[in-house]
């Protein structure tokens, strides 16, 4: 169970929250402020950076600071953030429209770059705001209201990418397995570099509307019996990999991150390195 | 040499790579530390290297309005292609210094009386033992038939941009330039 | 004794912005504004300053803002095509209030155009290239000397009053070198932006003072703000109120509109007794003033009004000197006649206008204006 906390990080008066029964974006959002409670982070310290689409709205519910942007530019605006005030607590929330669709490309600079921040992804395999749209984690095959008949392209593993992109910490969890989420969120924001926490998430009303799983509960147990560990996975069959998804920590090492690496080139440009 | 206005307007030309712009600008600051305006424009064009390239540059005693050269009254060609698109100048003043180690003498022959004025700045290069040095060799003709500036305001220049052995190359390409200007070479 | 240098437009910029105390550059190369970026990459780490190399100018506007949220005076430098990229994130600038310089350096176009040429057909993307209801400043610089001047003056605009300034220069003056006297620190004063003094717990980050300006926190300062590109109120998080919305539209206009006189800035030449008024900016500004030189000499009584902030427009002025004229030439490097569109609306049917306009690559020279005058 998740034990309380965080509600310092609320604005207040800001709930009930907008986001569909059975949406994973509310549960995600209740990790997230439970870690800067246990981490005791100041409200002040932290910048919360959001792009469009539901999990875009996340940051009005927060009392911390928070920059709300265009459609998948949040990493890049956050980048900025970062590498002018080190000192900040940065964290980016972003669906799989924002990190990987339109910002794709800023995702993978970001962890090229190995700026220090905490990128959330909350991944519900389609566009929710806009209605259910195929988006670039659409699995092959699958429904949406852009791909009636079948998904013909395939998705991204929005994981696998981070890693090979760069990134110092790549875990993945689910909104069922809330205790693992909130110490994967927690891992990430202590790891200095690029961290990103992907979360596949339920979105019930519509990609599940679209692939069967129109009841919330049905898609969670869906996360829940799919979500595997790493090791399970790996030692299951190719065809059934289709089916299944691994959960947990897929990278964690720790490579300098760039305001370290900037650190150096100052001190050489002046003489000091 | 000039207008009334004691401004004179120069265009180096050449092909790209021959160090017309660096020329430009170094003979620009030279006329700076004599307390000239200067202005100095670049055609600036795809192909960096190989192709026509000039450089422009204005001295003047009072402000200089329009960026680029309208009537030159100086002008390096280095190139049988930069010789032939400014040979009409010769007609209407404009002194036009040439280097007769890159172009046929055949070519301009014909227009010897026209206020053309050909050197072999790549062969005296060559000598110094830098074929990149002709440039230099040019201003230093051109300096000493125009007094547009001084020698020791360009030399102080050529000692800023370069150091050791480059410095006292480009240095005695400078005096050898005046050395020919004047026919003692 | 001054520190009198050969300087090249785009340096002259990048110094400016170092003068005004920028300490964050984030862009992308592209010519012809590129050595702007080379010259920050070179200084920002010697002054402590920090020097990004983005994944395009999407991303460089963006590190820009987030930069300036965090308390920097931060600017990027593009050229036609980057400029265009950067329109969705320079208008989160407009509508987040965030300071911040942009300098495009207009070259020919459309789309790739003529690369390494000049134009100055960007002028109503400018104005008008982000959507929705919105206002900038522009200042387009006529010679080296005012590309450092006019940095200066964009970081002080932008500071002053919480928006992107945008600095539309051209390969013109962006190439040219001229010798310049580079002023001494505290030579021309510097505006920071204006702070909140109230308690933490007060604090809004849009909730402006009589002067139409709201004080601005830094990200990590005691306060806590929340800056959004959606439709928010004084407090910062989403309004969907329509009042409110009329408040934020408004609001975002009338600090330009409240502060226009001290923003427009003209200069003139021989404009006493003329009966032509010759109008140009930023790289035609030098062919103007040459070619009014020449007119005199043959008898013709023509003037020069320089536009030096673009947008808002000038209308006042150009207004005050057309009074004075039976025709006014407007001089521009474009096909549409962009600037001399505006200045038709300003000056009405009555007064003769006629244009001046190339749009080759091509520089226009004192001559191309002459012939117009006859």
């Amino acid at each position: 169970m998740l034990e309380a906390g965080g509600e310092e990080y609320l604005r207040a008066g800001a709930l009930p929250h907008m986001w569909c029964p059975g949406c994973g974006i509310g549960i995600v959002l209740g990790a997230l402020l439970r870690t800067f409670a246990e981490l005791e982070y100041a409200k002040n310290e932290i910048v919360v950076v959001t792009g469009i689409g539901c999990t875009g709205k996340a940051d009005d519910y927060l009392s911390t600071n928070a920059l709300h942007v265009t459609h998948g530019r949040a990493l890049a605006f956050a980048t900025g953030v970062k590498a002018y005030k080190p000192g900040l607590k940065v964290v980016v929330i972003m669906g799989d429209g924002d990190s990987v669709t339109i910002g794709g490309n800023h995702f993978i600079h970001a962890a090229r770059r190995n700026i220090d921040l905490t990128a959330i992804v909350i991944n519900n395999f389609n566009f929710g705001m806009t209605g259910g749209q195929a988006s670039a984690t659409t699995p092959g095959g699958k429904f949406s209201s852009t791909t009636l008949y079948g998904n013909p392209e395939r998705d991204f593993d929005v994981s696998a990418l981070a890693c090979v992109a760069g990134a110092n910490y790549v875990a993945r969890s689910t909104p069922y397995h809330g205790w693992a989420l909130k110490q994967h969120i927690k891992e990430a924001l202590c790891k200095k570099g690029f961290s990103l926490v992907e979360v596949f998430s339920p979105c019930p009303t519509n990609y599940g509307k679209y692939n069967e799983m129109g009841d919330p509960l049905k898609m969670l147990n869906w996360l829940k019996e799919k979500g595997v560990s790493r090791e399970k996975y790996e030692q299951l069959e190719e065809p059934e990999k289709e089916d299944y998804f691994a959960i947990g920590t897929f990278c964690d090492r720790n490579s300098p991150d760039f305001n370290s690496r900037y650190e150096e080139i100052r001190a050489r440009a002046t003489g000091k390195g | 040499m000039k207008d009334k206005t004691n401004t004179y307007e120069i265009i180096l030309a050449g092909s790209g790579g021959q160090g017309l712009v660096s020329s430009g600008i170094m003979l620009g600051e030279a006329a700076i530390l004599e307390g000239k305006q200067v202005m100095q424009a670049t055609s600036y064009g795809i192909a960096q290297r190989g192709g026509l390239a000039s450089a422009e540059v204005m001295i003047s005693s009072a402000e200089i309005i329009f960026q680029h050269v309208q009537k030159p009254n100086l002008i390096l060609a280095l190139t049988e292609e930069s010789l032939n698109l400014y040979l009409p100048q010769a007609s209407s003043g404009a002194a036009i210094f040439y280097d007769t180690t890159l172009i046929q003498t055949t070519f301009v022959q014909k227009h010897e009386k026209n206020n053309l004025y050909g050197y072999p700045f790549t062969e005296i290069a060559n000598e110094l033992g830098h074929s990149g040095v002709a440039n230099i060799i040019a201003l230093g003709v051109m300096i000493g038939k125009s007094k547009m500036i001084k020698y020791a305001s360009m030399e102080m220049v050529l000692r800023k941009h370069f150091s050791g052995k480059t410095a006292e190359m480009n240095v005695k390409a400078l005096y050898q330039g005046r050395r020919l200007g004047e026919g003692q070479i | 004794m001054e520190d009198v240098r050969l300087i090249q437009g785009n340096e002259a910029i990048a110094a400016g912005a170092i003068y005004a105390g920028a300490d964050f550059y984030a862009g992308y190369p592209i010519t012809p504004s590129s050595e702007i970026m080379t010259e920050a990459a070179k200084i920002m780490p010697k002054v402590g300053g920090m020097f990004m190399q983005m994944e395009d100018e999407i991303a460089s506007v963006a590190a820009v803002v987030g930069a300036s949220l965090a308390g920097a005076k931060a600017f990027t430098a593009t050229s036609g095509p980057g400029f265009s990229l950067m329109q969705e994130n320079l208008g989160v600038a407009v509508m987040g209030e965030v300071p911040c310089v942009v300098i495009t350096v207009q070259r020919n176009g459309p789309s790739t155009g003529l690369a390494t040429k000049p134009g100055q057909a960007d002028i109503m993307q400018i104005r008008w290239g982000r959507h929705g209801d919105q206002s900038v400043i522009a200042l387009t610089p006529g010679s080296v000397a005012e590309c450092f001047l006019m940095t200066v003056q964009a970081f002080n605009f932008a500071e002053k009053f919480r928006l992107p300034v945008i600095l539309a220069a051209d390969e013109v003056v962006a190439h040219a070198r001229e010798s310049f006297a580079l002023p001494k620190p505290g030579m021309i004063p510097l505006v920071e932006r204006k702070k909140p003094t109230v308690s933490p717990e007060k604090y809004s980050p849009f909730a402006a003072d009589a002067d139409g300006i709201a004080p601005l926190a830094a990200f990590g300062s005691e306060y806590v703000s929340h800056i959004s590109s959606s439709m928010h109120g004084p407090d910062g998080y989403s309004n969907n109120d329509p009042e409110n919305a009329i408040w934020r539209i408004n609001q975002l206009h009338r600090k330009i509109e409240m502060h226009r006189d001290e923003i427009v800035l003209t200069k003139s030449y021989d404009i006493d007794d003329m009966d032509i008024l010759v109008i140009g900016y930023g790289a035609t500004t030098g062919a103007c003033r040459a070619a009014v030189k020449e007119a005199r000499k043959r008898g013709l009584k023509a003037g020069v009004l320089q536009l030096i902030t673009i947008w808002p427009f000038p209308d006042k002025e150009i207004e005050e000197l057309a009074k004075l004229v039976k025709t006014v030439v407007v001089v521009e490097m474009n096909y549409a006649g962009q600037v001399a569109g505006e200045v038709r609306k300003v000056i009405g049917s009555e007064i003769e206008l006629k244009r001046v306009n190339k749009y080759n690559g091509q520089i226009i020279t004192p001559q191309d204006i002459i012939e117009t005058l006859k």
